[in-house]
């Protein structure tokens, strides 16, 4: 292969998916090159058609999907048209393929060697039985699988997030392709572990000088791992070039936006020394259910304490499992404690009468993670609003229809949707409604459980600057629980970081982030993709 | 695995003793003289009457009862049959048959349940799914003893393919008829579920992986695909397994096969109470057993079973 | 890109960036249910169940509007399974009676049985069901156990049992109680499974931090979303309750011999069978034909009221 040809070569490249209502086209006039050796990321929102097209170029496009119209050239051969015989042997012995989401790209019901040794088997016809084995180990191995000639014969089920992925980037790399496709492989890991797992997946295609294309909707994971950029906008491609170049000169209005959207202006911190959640010590314990009939204790959280001030903002920091939920439930009163003490205006939530409990709640709401799953598909969103009102029996009908016309108008969203379902709305549309929710009945508190993790940045970013502004408009106390340390700049004032149960670290966002004492924030920190780019 | 055997074995204890209390209940806890009741209209002798009350403790207060008559179960004993018989003996007789019959019908049942679930499923949509979604339609609309006596009627007796009614010795091609017709009951269903649990795990992500690797697609199909589908199916056949055993005694009642079912066929519509209670608490354990036994074999085909999670 | 590394940028009036987020809705408020019963309209098998049921339901209603002929009336021997006459169109039983006189009277008895065995394991399912779901713990644990019991009995052999002793009271209310008492754990167990699920969503969380109680939050959030599978699994169960009917009958345990019933009929027409199939055709094929309106009516409606399924088709 010379330098001067591209290994692909995408040309005009328009795909489309049958639906009730027609024809739609889902990608349109795409066209970029991949050269030998290169890594190059595809960005863009959810819906953008960015795992469409690198599905089309392995033709595994789902449903009803078809290639309208272009050409996929690769190391010389088209692609589009291809017969399914050609199309396997191309499939994970030229172009290896890493999914995104490792839970569910595994087959449940065979064990992990299997898995391994059939994409070795398909790629290497006649090997014998004890060369695929071995084969499978090594490339298990080379994957970053400690221990892998043991683990072969366990099933996806018994391995942790992570090390699915590991091994699912070691079939997409068995046959040393000349490409490698990975669709969003490691957004649905913690930061840390994303971080490992990119770093060795770079380490790898760079040693066997493997091409690859990384599909992301992370700008700044995306500029940090590849030399070149296509950012993908409903469909089409609106800006490709030298990923730095991109970053510090982007030229279209959407790269633009999308680059303002991680320049993040630190807030002004707010202060005030009256305190409306005070945490004392708190434990939380589970037991868990073993094998028979034992059950283990297992400590979510442990001598967790803190407070938050009147008017501002604590981000609970964490990785999945380091117990910030749970002690947003307990806060909540969802969940009680095994011990410490919880005390919300001055009250304590131990050992509170009911009556009294359901009184706190007009002053503590919550806005939970889910856009998908925080709202009732039944009930409209005027129901969905007033529910509160109606709980506490405030006002009459008219006013608090005048309430809910009110409150929507504070979250920006029109009148016009209140008989409508949330079947109907975006993910940001349906978190506003939450918002809208949390706020009916006035409260001075709202937690807020990962309330913008599952937003598309631009989405997240607006969501962020409509929850300041109501902080400040209605003198509101967040209590703020994250995964992501590149939210808690613009939201918080004081950072609780969160590891196994316990606080490791406390202080103001700025001294958290200009000065971290603890490892474990200083990795947290240094894991936040393309964070050294800008 | 060990511990997940133990623990379903466990499990079945309270539903075992849950179901002959329930049944024992049925007969001998309702008002009026169950035994008076169980012969309606005929009446019965002094002989047999008294024979029964001593038989079923009916003198005893209802838990004593109860216990006496799960402690023959224990130890074998099930009871008498109308015609003296030990019920037990009966069964030694006639268990055999409808084993072959059930075995004959569950093979059709997956053997063509599954082939044609499977091609309907790759293929939705065209002539092949839609026509096999309205054959199935019809089949589970239709009772089992009319598609029973249609069969009798049109293959046994119009055409000649085979003999209406069954011998003494109810051999294999002689069973055949009968099993069709009792498998009929199940192969609808069974098409269906293929079906759609073929069309659902074909949307699965790591079907759209193993494309990935470069596996033909026969091999997909083969290896994932169906083997993920299989699991549902596996489930509704322990399940469906008491709709096969009523299917059994109306079929083996129809083409007189001698077998369990025809015993408990011919005590039904003889209205002999005691030998139909017996049978059908018979039924009901071995529907028990075949349940317990079909959970075993999900842990086989389910590895998220088998370690237990 | 002759380039390597060319700058591309789309032209900004062919690739707009629109609003972020903006809101955009249909014409027509959407659902669930709305969606299903829109989708519902679209397809023929529901159409054609729906003539079917009503029928059947305007035959068992008002018998004289199909015959003027009674069933059991000038019932003559001289036409024992005789072939169809000017007035009698599918002919003649082995009394001699008028099939098709015999089909339109015999439709009331399978329809009520199919309804009260219906009504009594939906509302039987749904309150056990519901119970075990969201309540859990010791409630789910007792009546789990319950259902298995119930489940672990096979509903046509334990109506069987009933049957034969509750001989001196056979009744349309009787074996319809019969078929019922057994047939609910199958719902129960369909609605605990939806509801495990429905009740983890967030949106209950939400409800319980607002202060709505345990009770509301299944009554208003819970149940909704999680009935609409046991709706369709209780339309089929309509059919298997009027074949399990037509069988306890055929059995000889079912309605006593002079109730009209479909399936008291096919049981007399069998000894017949080698001479006089049709005795045994006709009233075999009115009950197939209720039975699958219904279980097409179920289909429909499942497939209607399931995303997934609409998309599968």
């Amino acid at each position: 292969m010379s330098n001067e040809t591209p290994l692909l070569s995408i040309r005009d490249l328009a795909i489309e998916f049958r639906n009730q209502h027609g024809v739609a086209r889902a990608v349109d006039n795409v066209n970029f090159d991949l050269w030998q050796g290169e890594t190059l990321a595809i960005v863009g929102e959810s819906g953008s058609g960015k795992s469409t097209t690198a599905h089309a170029i392995i033709n595994l496009l789902p449903g009803t999907g078809r290639i309208a119209a272009g050409s996929i050239k690769f190391d010389g051969k088209e692609l589009v048209g291809a017969s399914s015989a050609e199309l396997e042997s191309i499939r994970g012995r030229e172009i290896g393929f890493v999914p995104q989401d490792p839970m569910s790209n595994l087959n449940p019901v065979w064990s992990v060697g299997f898995q391994v040794e059939e994409a070795i088997k398909a790629n290497n016809p006649g090997m014998a039985k004890q060369a695929v084995r071995a084969e499978a180990i090594a490339v298990l191995q080379k994957a970053g699988l400690a221990d892998a000639a043991a683990r072969m014969k366990q099933y996806p089920h018994q391995f942790s997030g992570g090390m699915r992925q590991r091994v699912l980037i070691g079939i997409g790399l068995s046959a040393n392709p000349k490409l490698l496709i990975a669709d969003e492989p490691t957004s649905a890991l913690d930061v840390t572990v994303q971080r490992t797992i990119l770093d060795h997946l770079s380490q790898l295609t760079k040693a066997s000088k493997t091409s690859v294309i990384l599909i992301t909707h992370d700008l700044g994971l995306a500029a940090e791992r590849a030399e070149k950029l296509v950012v993908m906008y409903r469909g089409k491609v609106v800006e490709a070039g030298p990923s730095l170049e991109i970053l510090q000169n982007p030229k279209h209005p959407y790269t633009q936006k999308l680059v303002a959207a991680r320049q993040v202006t630190p807030r002004v911190p707010h202060t005030s020394t009256e305190v409306a959640v005070k945490v004392s010590n708190l434990e939380k314990v589970y037991s868990i259910k073993g094998s028979g009939f034992k059950s283990t204790p297992f400590t979510a959280v442990s001598g967790v304490s803190f407070e938050i001030k009147r008017g501002t903002t604590l981000a609970l920091v964490g990785e999945s499992g380091s117990g910030k939920s749970t002690v947003a439930k307990m806060v909540l009163g969802l969940e009680k404690p095994t011990s410490g003490e919880i005390e919300v205006d001055g009250k304590q939530l131990a050992g509170m009468k009911p009556a009294a409990l359901f009184d706190l709640r007009r002053h503590m709401q919550p806005v939970f993670q889910d856009p998908y799953g925080s709202l009732d598909p039944l009930q409209n969103i005027a129901n969905t609003i007033a529910e509160p009102l109606v709980t506490h029996k405030v006002g009459t009908r008219k006013e608090r229809q005048e309430r809910v016309r009110e409150l929507l108008e504070q979250v920006s969203l029109p009148w016009a949707i209140s008989t409508r379902y949330p079947s109907e709305l975006s993910g940001g549309q349906r978190q506003r409604v939450a918002i809208a929710r949390a706020l009916a009945l006035k409260p001075d508190i709202v937690v807020l459980d990962e309330a913008v993790s599952a937003l598309d940045v631009l989405v997240q970013a607006q969501i962020l600057d409509l929850l300041a502004q109501l902080q400040d408009e209605l003198k509101l106390t967040y209590l703020f629980i994250t995964h992501d340390l590149a939210v808690v700049k613009a939201i918080a004032d004081e950072v609780a970081v969160m590891n196994k149960g316990q606080i490791v670290e406390f202080g103001s966002t700025a001294e958290i982030f200009a000065n971290p004492k603890q490892q474990y924030t200083r990795n947290l920190l240094d894991a936040i993709p393309g964070a050294k780019l800008l | 695995m060990v511990g997940y055997i133990f623990k379903r074995v466990l499990q079945a204890l309270p539903v075992f003793f849950g179901t002959t209390l329930l049944i024992y209940f049925m007969v001998f806890a309702m008002p009026g003289d169950p035994i008076v009741a169980m012969f309606g209209d005929r009446g019965v002798n002094q002989a047999v009457y008294e024979q029964l009350r001593a038989q079923y403790h009916l003198d005893q207060p209802f838990l004593v009862q109860y216990f006496y008559y799960i402690t023959g179960i224990f130890q074998g004993d099930f009871g008498t049959s109308f015609s003296g018989q030990p019920v037990g003996d009966v069964l030694a007789a006639t268990f055999p048959v409808t084993i072959r019959l059930a075995l004959m019908a569950v093979t059709i049942e997956m053997l063509v349940g599954i082939g044609i679930g499977l091609f309907a499923g790759l293929r939705k949509g065209k002539l092949f799914d839609n026509s096999s979604l309205v054959m199935s339609l019809l089949l589970i609309s239709t009772p089992v003893f009319v598609i029973a006596f249609v069969f009798q009627f049109v293959f046994a007796i119009k055409l000649g393919w085979a003999k209406p009614t069954v011998s003494g010795a109810a051999g294999f091609t002689e069973l055949l008829l009968p099993a069709v017709v009792l498998s009929t009951l199940a192969v609808a269903y069974i098409v269906r579920l293929t079906r759609s649990s073929v069309i659902e795990t074909s949307g699965q992500d790591f079907v759209r992986t193993a494309y990935g690797k470069g596996l033909t697609r026969q091999r997909v199909v083969r290896v994932h695909i169906l083997r993920n589908s299989l699991i549902p199916v596996v489930t509704y056949l322990s399940i469906d397994f008491g709709v096969l055993l009523v299917g059994a005694t109306v079929t083996e009642g129809i083409f007189n096969v001698p077998g369990v079912g025809r015993t408990l066929y011919q005590a039904i519509i003889r209205g002999e109470g005691p030998t139909v209670v017996s049978f059908v608490t018979v039924m009901v354990l071995i529907y028990l057993a075949v349940n317990l036994i079909t959970d075993l074999l999900y842990a086989v085909l389910d590895p998220r079973i088998r370690y237990g999670k | 890109m002759a380039n390597r590394n060319e700058h591309f940028v789309a032209d900004l009036a062919a690739s707009e960036v629109a609003e972020i987020d903006a809101v955009r809705i249909s014409e027509k408020p959407t659902n669930l249910y709305l969606d299903a019963w829109r989708d519902l309209r679209k397809r023929p098998m529901f159409y054609i169940a729906g003539v079917l049921i009503l029928a059947v339901t305007v035959m068992a209603l008002f018998p004289g509007l199909f015959t003027q002929t009674l069933p059991n009336d000038n019932c003559l021997l001289a036409n024992s399974n005789a072939g169809p006459t000017d007035g009698h169109p599918l002919g003649f039983t082995r009394q001699g009676c008028d099939i098709y006189s015999r089909i339109v009277h015999g439709s009331s008895t399978s329809l009520s049985v199919g309804l009260i065995v219906t009504a009594m394991t939906m509302a039987m399912g749904v309150f056990f069901g519901a119970l075990a779901g969201f309540y859990g713990r010791w409630v789910d644990a007792l009546l789990s156990r319950a259902g298995d019991i119930f489940f672990a009995i096979p509903y046509i052999l334990a109506a069987v049992v009933i049957m034969s002793v509750f001989s001196d009271y056979r009744n349309v209310w009787v074996i319809s109680a019969a078929i019922g008492i057994f047939a609910w754990p199958s719902t129960a167990r369909v609605l605990r499974g939806e509801i495990l699920r429905v009740k983890q969503a967030d949106y209950v969380m939400a409800s319980t931090a607002i202060g709505v109680s345990r009770f509301k939050i299944l009554m208003r959030h819970v149940l909704p979303n999680s009935i609409a599978p046991v709706i369709a699994v209780t339309t089929i169960s309509l059919a298997a309750a009027i074949v399990a009917e037509a069988t306890l009958s055929f059995l000889g345990v079912g309605l006593p011999t002079s109730t009209m019933s479909w399936g008291n009929d096919i049981s007399q027409a069998q000894v017949d069978l080698r001479t006089a199939p049709q005795v045994l055709i006709w009233p075999s094929l009115a009950l197939s034909i209720t039975a699958l309106a219904f279980i097409m009516m179920g289909e429909a409606i499942r497939d209607a009221l399931d995303p997934k399924a609409r998309a599968q088709r």
